[in-house]
């Protein structure tokens, strides 16, 4: 039989979840040898490959890049799992939806701050930065989620359970402590 | 006074007539789950998290708000009443900005830890944000409306216990919202003693000490009920029965 083929995504997030999962330590070792890295932040690779068992999903989705890589990564993985908070229900990415226009928030940021360099906006249409969405979405929001790992960063514990049980082919099951938001 | 005896989750609870059934559970170790109840505070039964199956009545009743009656069988956690609470507690999140990772609850939230002991693991519902502005007028308390769940809570406490009544409702339906005196600002209060009772008791972070930062704020949820039984028992010493 050959290895379960695994992939990690960053869409809008700190990488803290990221983070967390390179604290599994010497855990880590064990899984490299379980499973094939196929897509991940911590690893080389372009394009997210086709036939992926499981994929980690951290961030939340805030721009047109993390929708399309979002839509992609449902259509060539069997389980895709949400991955933090930001992927869970928007969290701290999501903080601007009560904002409204992100326009308004770029144009602080890049054009109005005190400290900017340019003095005018990055221009989505040259294809450089992607376009902000209007709302920063979860990533159930956009594609079926087949679970969830809350947590801000989840734990490495947290990960190691949900993960665990992916690979054997359950459903995770976190105790109570292990789901809580934050 | 008479006692009544009921079951609750099939064991025996024997109580004073008049007890609550969230207080007859709470007296054999039973914790029925709720936002708005807060022992020393009347009650307002506003969150219906405390939800019970009774035998012989279809709809849910309040636990906190409910009196026991001689016989009566009650259900605290069926499937039903979880998912009630399940649905009930996506709706709380959905409704304000609960980032729990940038709270300075976080950690000691009651709405945080009910979520998680519900098997809440993400929100379904997505109505549409709205923006709300904190209150820092006050030296050194703040409000944050948008991690507020309308419990009311502070408002009992500040007007049962403190006597001060600063705290109240204005508004309805989504509009709803606490305003402090006539709607003037919290720092503006003429009525406000800075006692921080409301902080004590607020199951969130929408009250906090400014300059909290996250998971900084530990209320202390003994301070009101403490205060309440020591006005009872001072009002019992003045008139003897």
């Amino acid at each position: 039989m050959s290895r379960p083929r695994v992939a990690t995504v960053w869409l809008a997030g700190c990488s803290g979840c990221h983070m967390s999962f390179l604290d599994l330590d010497e855990w880590l070792v064990d899984l490299a040898q379980a499973v094939d890295l196929v897509y991940s932040p911590i690893a080389d690779v372009k394009d997210f490959p086709e036939g992926v068992d499981v994929t980690l999903v951290e961030g939340a989705v805030a721009n047109s890049d993390n929708l399309e890589l979002l839509h992609q990564v449902r259509e060539r993985s069997k389980i895709v799992v949400s991955f933090g908070d930001c992927a869970v229900h928007g969290n701290v990415s999501a903080m601007r939806n009560p904002l409204g226009d992100p326009g308004v928030l770029v144009a602080e940021a890049y054009k109005d701050a005190v400290t900017q360099l340019h003095g005018h906006l990055p221009d989505p249409e040259r294809g450089v930065v992607p376009a902000l969405l209007p709302r920063v979405l979860a990533a159930h929001e956009v594609v079926h989620i087949d679970a969830f790992l809350p947590g801000c960063p989840p734990s490495a514990e947290r990960i190691r359970t949900a993960v665990e049980a992916l690979l054997a082919g359950r459903e995770p099951e976190l105790a109570p402590e292990l789901r809580r938001f934050g | 006074m008479a006692k009544v005896t009921i079951s609750i989750d099939g064991v025996e609870v024997k109580a004073e007539q008049g007890t609550t059934v969230m207080a007859a559970a709470a007296s054999v170790g039973v914790k029925i789950p709720g936002l708005c109840q807060y022992d020393g505070l009347s009650t307002h039964g506003a969150c219906r998290l405390c939800m019970v199956q009774l035998n012989g009545t279809p709809k849910p009743k309040p636990a906190c708000a409910t009196p026991i009656t001689e016989g009566m069988e009650v259900h605290t956690t069926t499937p039903r009443l979880q998912e009630h609470r399940k649905v009930l507690l996506e709706m709380l999140f959905a409704e304000g900005q609960h980032v729990c990772a940038v709270c300075v609850a976080s950690g000691a939230c009651e709405l945080q830890t009910l979520a998680a002991d519900v098997g809440v693991d993400h929100v379904s519902f997505n109505p549409p944000a709205t923006r709300q502005t904190l209150d820092l007028s006050h030296p050194y308390l703040g409000y944050d409306p948008t991690r507020c769940i309308l419990c009311t809570r502070c408002v009992r406490a500040c007007g049962e216990v403190e006597g001060a009544f600063t705290w109240g409702l204005a508004g309805r339906g989504r509009e709803v919202h606490l305003i402090t005196d006539l709607g003037t600002p919290w720092g503006e209060s003429t009525t406000c003693t800075g006692c921080g009772k409301c902080i004590s008791v607020c199951p969130t972070g929408a009250m906090f000490s400014r300059g909290t930062s996250v998971a900084e704020r530990r209320p202390r949820r003994d301070l009101v009920p403490t205060l309440t039984a020591r006005r009872d028992l001072e009002a019992a010493r003045k008139e003897p029965s």
